[in-house]
C-alpha cells in the first residue's frame, strides 16, 4: 500500500487550504451488509476525482453519503471545513443532527444523477430556475437570466420550454447538469451520469463534463468512463469491496497500476 | 302533451338541482379537508395515527353508505347527550346536514386511500433530486411531491367525485326534496315511474358528464409532459410560474 500513498500524497495539491470536500472514515450498513469500511477521501477546490469501481464497490453510496442522501453509520464528512453534524437517533443509527445545516450545504454541493432526475412536471426553464429561486431565494428574473445561459453552454436552450419526457436521454442530462450549474455549486456530484445514456449519446455529456473541469469546478465523478477518469481528471479513486483500493494522479496510476484490483479493472478498458 | 309532461317533470327535477350540488359540493369539501387530515396521518409515521386512519377506512369503506346515513339521521338522536348537546343537535336534527355529514365521511374515506396511493407512487428519484438540491421538506412537498402526486390522483378522484354525485340521491331517504325526492314525488303522484325516472336519470348522466369534462379538462391541462412534445412554433410561450 505505501506506493498508493505516496502517489495519493503527490497527487495532493502542496497549498493547505481547507480541502472542498473530505471525508473520514466513512462507514455504512445496509443490513448485515457492510457496503462502506471505512472511506477516506479529500477534494480541493478544484480536483476532478473520478471514483472508480465495480458495481456493489460503494461508490454510489459514497457520493450519496457526502450529501446525506444515504445517512452513514459512522465517520465524518466536511464541506468546505464545516462538519456535518450527526447525532444518536432512538433506533441506535445515525442521523443529521440539524436537518436546516444539511439543507444548506446539499444546495452547495449540486448532484447529477444517473437517471437524470429532472422534474418531470416542469420544463426545463422551470428545472433550473425551481431550487434557485426557492432554496438560494434569489430573484426570478435573475434566475431566469442565468438560466438561459446555462442552457445555451450546454446546448439546449432550443429546448428550454420542453419537459424533459421530450428529451433524448442526452439532453437531459446536458439539462441536469445545468439545473446543478444554476446553484452555483461549490462541489459538483456526478453519479454515473453516462450510465444510463445510449453509447451514441454519451459524448455530448462528457464534452459537457470535460469543459467544466477545464474551468477549474470541482467535481467528485462516480463514473466507469475510463478516458474520463485517465484524460480529463486530476486523480482517480478505485473503490473495491467497500475500502480504497488506490487512489493516484491517473496518468500515472493507467500508466503503472499500483495494485492488482487496480490492474485487472483497466484492464478491459486498455484492450 | 307527452312531450309537457316530459317538460314539466324535467322542470321540477331541474329546480331541485341547486339542493342537488349544495349536498354534493359541501359533501366534497369537507371530505377533502378529512380526506387530507386521514393522508397526513397515516404518513406521519405514528403507529397510533396508522391504527385509527386503517380503522377509519375498514368502517367507512367498508359498509354502505346508506347504513351510515341512517346511523347517523336515525341513530344517534337515540342518545341522550346527542339531543342536549347544544352543538351536535343542531347538525344532527337537520337532514341535510346528517347527508353531508354522511357523504363527507364516507368518501373522505376512499379518498384518503387515492391520495395514500399517489403520495406513494411519486417517483422516488423526484423527490431525491429535490432534497439534493437542498429544498427544505416543506418547499420539497409544495415543488415536487404534491404537483407529481395531484396529477396521480387525478383521474381516481373524478370517479370518486361522480361516485358522490350519484350518491347525493340518497338524500331523497332522509326526507330531502333534491332532484331524486323531487322525481319520486312526481312519481308518487303521476304513477308514471318510467318517464319522471327517465328524467331524472338523464340529468344526472348530463350533470356526470360535465363533471367528467371538467376533470378531463382540468387532467390535460395539468400533463402537458404526458402529450407528444409541442411543434417548434409552440416554443416561444411565455414561462409559467412554478406553481
Amino acid at each position: 500500500m505505501s506506493a498508493n500513498v505516496a502517489a495519493a500524497a503527490k497527487a495532493a495539491p502542496s497549498s493547505d487550504e481547507t480541502p472542498a470536500i473530505s471525508v473520514k472514515d466513512l462507514r455504512k450498513c445496509f443490513g448485515d451488509h457492510e457496503v462502506l469500511k471505512g472511506i477516506s477521501l479529500e477534494a480541493h477546490k478544484g480536483d476532478v476525482i473520478s471514483i472508480l469501481g465495480s458495481s456493489g464497490s460503494g461508490k454510489s453510496t459514497m457520493l450519496r453519503c457526502i450529501n446525506l442522501l444515504e445517512t452513514p453509520d459512522s465517520g465524518e464528512v466536511r464541506v468546505d471545513g464545516e462538519l456535518i453534524k450527526m447525532k444518536r437517533g432512538r433506533d441506535g443509527h445515525q442521523m443529521p443532527a440539524d436537518i436546516r445545516q444539511v439543507e444548506r450545504i446539499r444546495a452547495n454541493l449540486a448532484m447529477v444523477f444517473q437517471s437524470f432526475n429532472l422534474w418531470s412536471h416542469m420544463t426545463v426553464l422551470e428545472n433550473l430556475v425551481a431550487a434557485p429561486t426557492h432554496v438560494l431565494k434569489r430573484p426570478r428574473a435573475e434566475c431566469l437570466e442565468q438560466a438561459e445561459a446555462l442552457l445555451k453552454r450546454v446546448g439546449i436552450w432550443e429546448r428550454r420550454n420542453y419537459y424533459p419526457p421530450h428529451m433524448s436521454g442526452g439532453q437531459q442530462q446536458r439539462a441536469a447538469i445545468a439545473r446543478a450549474l444554476a446553484m452555483n455549486p461549490k462541489v459538483m456530484l456526478f453519479d454515473e451520469p453516462t450510465s444510463a445514456l445510449d453509447p451514441e449519446l454519451v459524448g455530448e455529456v462528457l464534452r459537457v463534463m470535460r469543459s467544466l473541469a477545464e474551468e477549474g469546478r470541482t467535481m467528485l465523478v462516480v463514473t466507469h468512463e475510463m478516458g474520463f477518469a485517465r484524460d480529463v481528471s486530476s486523480k482517480v479513486m478505485l473503490l473495491h469491496k467497500g475500502e480504497v483500493d488506490s487512489v493516484g494522479e491517473p496518468k500515472e496510476m493507467f500508466a503503472r497500476p499500483p495494485t492488482p484490483q487496480f490492474k485487472q479493472f483497466i484492464a478491459n478498458f486498455n484492450k | 302533451m307527452e312531450f309537457d309532461f316530459y317538460l314539466s317533470t324535467i322542470w321540477s327535477v331541474l329546480k331541485a338541482l341547486p339542493l342537488t350540488l349544495e349536498i354534493w359540493f359541501f359533501g366534497i369539501a369537507f371530505g377533502l379537508v378529512i380526506a387530507t387530515g386521514l393522508t397526513w396521518l397515516r404518513a406521519s409515521g405514528y403507529k397510533l395515527g396508522e391504527y385509527f386512519t386503517r380503522a377509519y377506512v375498514f368502517v367507512f369503506r367498508g359498509s354502505p353508505l346508506l347504513v351510515q346515513l341512517y346511523l347517523i339521521y336515525f341513530g344517534l338522536s337515540q342518545f341522550d347527550f346527542v339531543r342536549h348537546s347544544p352543538i351536535l343537535w343542531p347538525i344532527l336534527r337537520d337532514p341535510m346536514y346528517c347527508t353531508i355529514v354522511a357523504m363527507a365521511l364516507n368518501t373522505a374515506a376512499y379518498e384518503s386511500e387515492i391520495f395514500r396511493g399517489a403520495l406513494r407512487a411519486v417517483p422516488v428519484g423526484q423527490i431525491e433530486a429535490a432534497k439534493a438540491f437542498g429544498m427544505s421538506a416543506f418547499t420539497r412537498f409544495r415543488l415536487v411531491t404534491l404537483p407529481i402526486a395531484l396529477r396521480l390522483a387525478l383521474p381516481a378522484y373524478s370517479t370518486e367525485i361522480i361516485l358522490m354525485t350519484k350518491a347525493t340521491a340518497l338524500a331523497s331517504v332522509v326526507t330531502i326534496m333534491e332532484m331524486m325526492g323531487t322525481a319520486q314525488k312526481i312519481q308518487h303522484d303521476t304513477f308514471r315511474p318510467i318517464e319522471v325516472l327517465t328524467c331524472a336519470g338523464v340529468i344526472y348522466l348530463l350533470l356526470n358528464l360535465s363533471i367528467a369534462r371538467l376533470f378531463a379538462w382540468v387532467e390535460y391541462r395539468l400533463s402537458p409532459h404526458l402529450r407528444p412534445p409541442p411543434e417548434q412554433n409552440q416554443l416561444a410561450k411565455p414561462v409559467p410560474e412554478v406553481l
